[in-house]
């Protein structure tokens, strides 16, 4: 007879089995069996958080910047409900995450037991699939099961929800056996057929763009270098959503810059005139396509996609193909070198006069802004911040808000995995314990997290975390003492009722750098902020540094108010900046 | 219009409303039904009714039948999100139009009365193959199988016959001829 392990053994076999390094969590009443095994397994390291919300974004972290699942432990009740954001967010920008929470013991279940939550009930909107294990001979293969969910198709969060007594109960283990199929759901449905299609569209099109999201990064590195690839074989621009930074380099020709409400002027009015536009696992999200009747109106749509479902969801499109970005990228290459051998050479010609508008909107020179000597203006903090780390092989994740929106706009990405950021659900409190993540799996680099002074505060206890394991993250904060992104609404919407949005009292952010036991740096004047920024690359510990910028800022240019793509409005510098008026005040 | 400051987009020109009828096969397992009833509440799409059954015990496989209303675009879209869940092996999608397919359901109607109404009540429910299930000298408890708005029509009529209970289930679905739906 084969040896017999405790639910909690089991627990670790299976993530021994998985080769998972690093579980973010937090102990408690109902996960106690599984901590008790934790000093039996050596392979694993737990990072304590201080917050289950931290575990989820940390894991997160750790998962968009290694391309592995990220793994939490929780216990039941307020540690699953405490978790419950981090797994929507995983959700809505597809980060394969494995949470393990505990539960009451099976016979307490239903009876309002202490510290008793409906974990697989609350988690069933915001995991891609949960499972409660009400039989030990269940554990192992559910766990296997729960990776392969969460990373297979279209990559996203699932949970494990494991009774205490379950944990305590013995079975044996059967070794885990990659399977390759999971219940029929295949991934790649796309045929040759396709491929022609799209290289036909290709051929024929005077006006292309290229539009790719967050797909190519979790297609892995590869599906990047490929995409690089296409986009120089065919010689047409790309532009990418805010998830699709660093899947093609930010300082290269063809690149228009990010698109979308806060995107460049170049990318979105060449996304609504192109005449072929090829979506490359992108989801064509409300903030990307601004008012949707109006939206590219003269163009075929192509929608490279490993989610069926992503397909004619919001936008209609004229072919879509189903399948690994990587694949098709590769499919659609070769195709071109066996039909097409001089694509681009022969192509060129017919798009020069596309380029040559591209370089007219291009030279509006959209993301530009009034810049000062007497205070630092968020912008320019953040150029300066990418021109002194672009040598560094540098992460950056960031909070929501303004601040973020800058950080996509001047922080320019030449590699996947070095952005991480939370768009879907636009959660605060973010960066920090996604850096606290990424620092996790890249504990040589350098790793800073842009934010602003209201969203790191509602996460800011990691700070601890960070201390503890000396993970050396840099907290970069945009300090405006406002919610800069809130100001900005109801600077422009709503006749200037800044309700509620500006924090009276701010902790002084320097000594709450020192209480925490990391260095705490000010910024206040332009002249200083290289030397600052400087001294905080250099500092070997954590560091909070409070950038304290112009507080009334706003983030341009913007998509505004019931209006399509090519009516953007611009910053200051544009003379003829139009009101937003009454029915466009919808879509901001 | 008025002056809405929401941050979202207004909601576009709405499409038609069909109605279809959507099949699934599930692994019966706990928590299968609150999936899928879950998607459709989560994503804003409409049910009219549901039926779900086990059909294959050795294979543990339920049978849920849903009846819906939707623009041709979110009728898709249910299928596909359907199609993701884990639990989900098949999804079949009719047209309630579609000719090659029966869709019944089955109501139960309890009449209370004399004789003279109990048998009218019967007679009313000649064409729905009408089976009395219950009788008492006051009651019958009638059970017939029909279309949706048949059922609604005998509901209406029968009240004059003293109809004090009804209960019904949802539609069940099922193509006509030899062939099945793979």
């Amino acid at each position: 007879m084969s040896k017999l392990y405790s639910g909690a053994e089991i627990v670790f076999k299976c993530l021994e089995d998985q080769g998972v390094e690093f579980v973010f969590g937090y102990p408690g009443g109902a996960v106690l069996p599984i901590y008790d095994e934790l000093k039996n397994f050596n392979f694993l390291k737990h990072i304590l958080v201080r917050h289950e919300q931290g575990a989820g974004h940390a894991a997160e972290g750790y998962a968009r910047s290694s391309g592995k699942p990220g793994v939490l432990i929780v216990t039941s009740g307020p540690g699953a409900t405490n978790a419950v954001t981090a797994l929507t967010d995983a959700y809505m920008d597809s980060v394969p995450l494995v949470c393990i929470s505990g539960q009451v013991p099976t016979h307490l279940i239903g009876t309002d037991a202490f510290q008793e939550a409906d974990t697989t009930g609350i988690t069933r909107p915001c995991t891609k699939h949960n499972w409660l294990v009400k039989d030990i001979k269940e554990l192992g293969k559910t766990i296997h099961k729960a990776f392969e969910v969460a990373t297979s198709g279209r990559p996203g969060p699932v949970l494990v929800d494991i009774p205490k007594d379950v944990q305590f109960q013995k079975t044996s283990y059967i070794k885990f056996k990659k399977q390759k199929k999971l219940n029929g759901k295949v991934h790649n449905q796309f045929s040759q057929k396709d491929i022609d299609e799209l290289i036909k569209l290709m051929s024929k099109a005077s006006k292309p763009i290229f539009y790719t999201g967050g797909g190519v990064i979790n297609s892995g590195p590869k599906a990047s270098e490929l995409l690089r690839e296409l986009v120089s074989t065919t010689g047409f621009p790309i532009t990418t959503t805010l998830q699709g930074l660093g899947s093609y380099p930010g300082e290269d020709g063809q690149f228009l810059g990010m698109l979308g409400m806060h995107g460049s002027y170049e990318a979105n009015n060449a996304m609504h005139d192109c005449d072929l536009m090829i979506n490359i696992g992108a989801r064509f999200d409300d903030r990307i396509t601004g008012k949707l009747d109006e939206f590219s109106p003269k163009s075929k749509k192509v929608h490279v996609d490993i989610d069926p479902s992503s397909i004619n969801k919001n936008v209609k499109v004229d072919l879509p193909i189903i399948g690994d970005v990587a694949e098709v990228i590769t499919s659609t290459i070769k195709t071109i070198k066996k039909v097409k051998p001089n694509f681009a050479k022969s192509n060129k010609q017919k798009i020069s006069k596309w380029w040559e508008k591209i370089q007219k909107w291009r030279s509006v020179n959209s993301f530009d802004f009034v810049n000062s000597t007497e205070t630092i203006k968020p912008q320019y903090a953040v150029q300066r911040l990418y021109e002194l780390t672009k040598n560094k092989d540098t992460y950056i994740t960031t909070e929501v808000g303004q601040h973020q929106m800058w950080a996509a706009q001047h922080y320019k990405f030449d590699k996947p995995n070095r952005w991480m950021t939370s768009g879907g659900l636009g959660t605060m409190g973010y960066g920090l314990p996604a850096a606290v993540g990424v620092q996790v799996a890249h504990p040589k680099k350098l790793v800073i997290d842009i934010a602003g002074e209201a969203s790191v505060l509602m996460t800011m206890q990691e700070m601890s975390t960070a201390v503890q394991y000396s993970l050396p993250i840099k907290i970069f904060i945009l300090n405006n003492e406002y919610m800069g992104m809130v100001r900005q609404w109801q600077e422009l919407l709503h006749d200037k009722n800044y309700s509620e949005s500006y924090t009276a009292a701010l902790p002084d952010f320097v000594k709450l750098a020192e209480a925490y036991g990391c260095v705490g740096i000010r910024a206040t004047r332009p002249e200083e902020l290289d030397d600052k920024i400087i001294e905080m690359i250099n500092t070997d510990r954590p560091v909070i540094f409070d950038c304290l910028v112009d507080k009334e800022e706003n983030c341009f240019p913007m998509i505004p108010s019931g209006k399509p793509h090519n009516q953007m409005l611009l910053g200051p510098k544009d003379q003829k900046q139009n009101k937003i008026t009454g029915k466009g005040k919808t879509l901001v | 219009m008025s002056k809405s400051k929401s941050a979202y987009s207004t909601p576009g020109k709405q499409g038609k409303f069909d109605t279809h009828i959507i099949v699934v096969w599930v692994d019966n397992e706990a928590g299968v039904l609150a999936r899928v009833v879950g998607l459709f509440s989560g994503r804003g799409y409409n049910i009219e009714s549901l039926t779900v059954a086990e059909i294959d015990p050795k294979l543990n496989i339920s049978r849920i039948t849903i009846v819906t209303t939707g623009t041709p675009q979110v009728i898709e879209q249910i299928k596909l999100q359907l199609k993701k869940l884990v639990p989900v092996h098949k999804v079949a999608d009719f047209k309630r139009e579609d000719k090659k397919i029966i869709f019944k359901e089955m109501a139960l109607f309890k009449v209370v009365g004399n004789k003279l109404k109990k048998e009218k009540a019967l007679k009313a429910c000649k064409k729905y193959n009408p089976v009395i299930l219950d009788k008492t000298n006051r009651s019958y408890v009638i059970q017939i199988t029909a279309l949706r708005r048949e059922i609604d029509i005998m509901s209406k009529n029968l009240k004059k016959f003293g109809l004090a209970s009804v209960s019904r289930t949802g539609a069940v679905a099922m193509t006509r001829g030899s062939e099945i739906f793979k």
